[in-house]
């Protein structure tokens, strides 16, 4: 059993035959009886007053239940959108934020800020009547680029954010860096733009909000990577009722990528407005709001160096970044660029002394927070586009360069908070160059070159910081919140089993992967174990599913639910086989003892402990379900190689991806079909950032990329087949030598994508996404001066 | 098109008119997984609404509005085709597959299996219009599919989450199911 569906098995997924016979139940299959349907009214401009709102003819239009404004939520004192890190500024002043009302109050930021809300019988009814809504800007001037918007002259957006600076931080030792500079024999020096992403999972947002009035109680159907702190949020934070009279449920969801993990305006104003209109109130996104409203990703302007002395050793690191963070600040907006950033600036190389300082920005544009690896896609590719530069830039092999920088003992603490534990840079660089026949690149590029194409190669070897995360560590550093995970697990009397996490699964296999692990330490077939997440009122608390941390965090609870499930069998096997239970020894699925011949299975003692016939209530309280809740005393730090190879036409400035290499350091897994899964989707997404994607705001502040007619998707024909591979050392801060592989693809290929398109041009001159029209200009130009001479 | 000419019989049939002008509904009449379905609708209505809101068959998904990004594929006619951008009054008298009425007695159509066998699937939002679409795909290309051509082929499918890898592997393993079930039938 276990050698088939245990720990290490490609399992196929449980989820999968629900979703292959469209039977999935995502939040908008849910349709509550007398539902009602909510439209947003949007800013269309990016920086306005709002001098009125005549919602006059809207509330006469056919089916208009209501229509409520910013002046109705004031009225209600529903509190405001949080961001629950708390970052301070150098000067140890703490960040300077503007409120952030789920509808406007009297000033929008954004074009798609919320203004109003229309409620209707029907969604069409409640569109044509959103329609009639009237509303009056004195527009103002728009802010959107982060490199310019805190100069003198720019308008302000928020009174309390002077020079739309939210909080100037810094981190590291500045005189250690600065003295390193001075003695060193070459420096880099090189300008970066992370560019912008829209998350864009498949499936929209959607909430629908309905009041109880029966009991008081609200339900919030919702597309949440992390309901328990949706529902804290909304309950402790925006006020909208009680913990234990609000349950928040996260269906199937699909796809988040982080932009599902953040408390927005629609689901409080539809729980806010169910109980005004005494309906249910459903919204969902159509995919225009989706590009114009969820938070954003990356966008962070560069400027970064690199030390090194006269043997090509790194000596330090130095990087000042500007991070847009948008018209508002989203739940975890202000980590991103610091903490989730900045701690990993020394990769995977052996940095003596590392000094960054971050200015978090606001700008006309819609909130930027977390997305698919959050800070640390931004961090590698300013780590890696250094490295590599510098490798050539000293006429050393990129490959070689690396090797002699990396780190070799464990564990390392780095200059910049982390304390690496556990990994093998050589081996995965290693495995790398071999699998991608880095030997035979030279005659792979004269055959390119005699074909009159360019190509080039590009490395990216990239470490991460996951199984987010200690709580005490993450307190000390801002974080409202602690992140741990919890389970439970339910042993039924006839001994199947039912796990409950407060992890969430939208994509990444949990009811897969966490029934594996339990199937195999119970020794129960794997079909008798369902797992439970996703409602407030079934599983009791849970921080959710980000940063690569249900792995490591989420399933080390559940090891541990389990290990008390087994003591607590082994007490009622005692009883049952009449022996002392420190002489019962349990093994796959069968308690024995020394003591008798007679054994027992482990549904046998489930019932046994259910029917407690053979013990006393003095001697042994019945039932078998036990809880755990697990916080880790570390991060995780997966790490590996990528290595891109493009072939680039200089007549058309296409690049084509020919092969793309990954060996990857996840620790152990639990399951490598689905580990390979999340590489590929990963690679994607960092590939879309580097050739593809790119979210463009004009100077008016419209965002123009608001379509997937122009946001540019990958699609199946831009991507290549990819070799993916493991080179595993074990995490020894979790029980199950996890270390998460979910944000990998993302946070490695960017660096590799642009680092092969200019080792294939020639010159550093190419800023992402790299799109053909990119490419084209840059190959007219010869190889000339690098960027940093 | 394939419903014009029922659309034209409708029309000419005695109270279709009025059907068109009276409370401004219009009647419609398909043949949706086998089953024959009637409504008044809101001429407004999409085939996807008409599908999710009002059959209640919510395996069809909306992702993107527009016809770019697949999730609301199904088969119409037998050819695939974006729900959404399909007006359910102009579907009238069409025979309509969607994800739930793919597997036949209970038993998964082989590109439903595919799919499961190599992970060519993560949240499942896409997959029942990714699905729709390869099996269109695998039928009109007669069985030639090369990776470029699946790759290709796909081209008017979003997936966010598998980086299309597995998804390629799927659709090539069940074109290969498929044309040997054909063979086998011939």
């Amino acid at each position: 059993m276990a050698a088939t569906t245990g720990i290490g098995a490609p399992v196929r997924r449980k989820e999968d035959q629900r979703f292959i016979t469209g039977k999935g139940q995502y939040t908008d299959d849910i349709n509550r009886p007398g539902q009602a349907y909510a439209v947003f009214v949007r800013s269309p401009h990016a920086h306005a007053n709002i001098k009125s709102i005549d919602a006059s003819a809207a509330q006469k239009a056919p089916g208009c239940l209501a229509v409520y404004t910013g002046a109705d939520i004031a009225k209600d004192k529903v509190g405001g959108l949080i961001c629950g890190w708390l970052i301070h500024s150098k000067d140890g002043s703490p960040m300077k934020a503007g409120a952030h009302p789920a509808l406007a109050q009297g000033k929008v930021r954004y074009v798609g800020d919320h203004v109003a809300v229309v409620i209707a019988e029907t969604l069409a009814e409640a569109r044509d009547a959103a329609e009639k809504v009237n509303v009056t800007y004195e527009t103002l001037p728009a802010v959107v680029d982060v490199a310019t918007a805190q100069n003198p002259g720019q308008a302000q957006l928020h009174a309390e954010a002077p020079n739309n600076t939210v909080y100037q931080w810094h981190l590291g030792d500045k005189a250690a860096v600065d003295a390193a500079f001075a003695s060193a024999k070459h420096v880099t020096r090189i300008d970066l733009v992370n560019n912008r992403l829209i998350p864009n999972a498949i499936e929209p947002r959607a909430a629908i909000g309905e009041y109880d009035s029966g009991n008081d109680s609200l339900t919030l159907y919702t597309t949440s990577q992390n309901p328990h702190v949706a529902r804290l949020v909304l309950s402790a934070f925006i006020g909208l009722a009680p913990e234990h009279k609000l349950r928040v449920i996260a269906p199937d969801v699909g796809g988040g990528f982080g932009s599902k993990i953040f408390i927005y305006a629609e689901e409080t104003v539809c729980l806010w407005a169910s109980r005004k209109v005494g309906r249910p109130v459903k919204w969902t996104a159509d995919r225009s709001e989706s590009f114009l409203a969820d938070a954003h990703g990356r966008d962070h302007a560069t400027t970064a160096e690199l030390a090194v002395d006269g043997d090509g050793k790194i000596l330090a690191l130095r990087a000042k970044t500007k991070a847009n963070l948008g018209g508002y600040l989203s739940t975890f907006a202000s980590s991103v660029p610091t903490y989730l950033y900045a701690p990993l600036l020394s990769g995977q190389y052996n940095i003596p002394a590392i000094y960054c300082e971050v200015d978090g920005v606001y700008t006309t544009t819609a909130p930027v927070d977390a997305y698919r690896g959050a800070g640390r896609p931004e961090a590698t590719f300013v780590v890696e586009r250094l490295v590599e530069v510098t490798a050539r830039q000293i006429g050393q092999d990129p490959a070689e360069f690396r090797r002699k920088n990396f780190i070799r003992s464990f564990p390392h603490a780095t200059p910049v908070i982390m304390t690496y534990d556990a990994g093998d840079y050589e081996g995965c660089l290693n495995k790398a160059l071999e699998l991608a026949d880095y030997k035979g690149v030279g005659a792979r590029k004269a055959e390119s070159a005699r074909k009159g194409l360019k190509r080039g190669v590009g490395f990216s070897a990239y470490i991460e910081a996951c199984g987010i995360a200690p709580s005490a560590a993450v307190g000390s550093l801002g974080a409202g919140v602690g992140l741990w995970e919890s389970a439970e697990v339910r042993v039924n009397p006839t001994g199947s089993v039912e796990v409950l996490t407060g992890s969430h699964s939208h994509g990444q296999g949990h009811e897969t992967t966490f029934a594996q692990l339990v199937s195999q330490r119970l020794g129960i077939p794997f079909e008798q174990v369902t797992v439970v997440h996703g409602d407030t009122d079934k599983v009791q608390f849970g921080m959710g599913t980000y940063g690569s941390r249900s792995g490591a965090v989420g399933m080390s609870a559940i090891y541990y639910a389990i290990d008390k499930v087994i003591v607590k069998a082994k007490k009622v096997a005692g009883f049952v086989l009449e022996v002392a239970a420190d002489t019962v020894d349990f093994k796959e699925g069968i308690f024995s003892s020394t003591a008798t011949n007679k054994t027992l299975t482990f549904p046998e003692v489930a019932l046994q402990a259910y029917i407690a016939h053979k013990f006393s209530g003095a001697q042994l309280e019945p039932g078998l379900k036990e809880g755990a809740f697990f916080d880790p005393t570390n991060f995780t730090f997966p790490a590996g190689v990528h290595i891109c190879e493009v072939e680039i036409d200089p007549e058309t400035g296409a690049t084509r991806i020919d092969r793309w290499t990954a060996v990857d350091d996840f620790g152990e897994l639990i399951n490598p079909m689905i580990v390979e899964g999340q590489v590929h989707g990963g690679v994607a997404q960092g590939v879309g950032q580097a050739l593809l994607e790119g979210a463009v705001y004009n100077k008016e502040g419209q965002l123009v990329t608001a379509s997937y007619m122009d946001y540019t998707m990958p699609r199946a024909s831009d991507l290549p087949t990819l070799q993916v591979a493991m080179s595993g050392t074990p995490c020894p801060s979790n029980p199950l030598g996890i270390k998460g592989c979910g944000e990998a693809g993302a946070i490695a290929a960017p660096a590799a994508v642009i680092n092969a398109i200019t080792d294939a041009l020639g010159h550093e001159a190419i800023a992402m996404p790299a799109t053909p029209l990119a490419v084209w200009r840059a190959a007219q130009t010869s190889p000339t001066k690098m960027a940093a001479e | 098109m394939f419903f014009r000419k029922k659309a034209a019989e409708t029309a000419a049939a005695p109270g279709a008119a009025s059907a068109q002008t009276g409370g401004g509904t219009v009647h419609v009449a398909m043949t949706v997984n086998g089953k024959p379905v009637a409504a008044e609708i809101d001429p407004r209505m999409l085939l996807v609404q008409f599908l999710r809101d009002h059959l209640r068959l919510t395996g069809t998904h909306v992702g993107c509005d527009t016809s770019q990004c697949g999730a609301c594929v199904v088969h119409v006619e037998g050819r695939a085709a974006k729900s959404c951008t399909l007006l359910a009054a102009t579907c009238d008298g069409a025979r309509i597959t969607t994800i739930e009425g793919l597997a036949t007695d209970g038993k998964l159509h082989p590109m439903q299996e595919a799919f499961r066998q190599h992970h060519g699937l993560q949240c499942g939002f896409c997959t029942p219009g990714m699905i729709m679409a390869a099996v269109d795909l695998v039928q009109r290309s007669g069985g030639k599919l090369d990776d470029h051509a699946i790759r290709e082929g796909l081209e008017g499918n979003l997936c966010r989450c598998t980086g299309y890898h597995n998804i390629v592997a799927a659709v090539k393993a069940a074109a290969a199911n498929m044309g040997s079930m054909r063979q086998a039938a011939e």
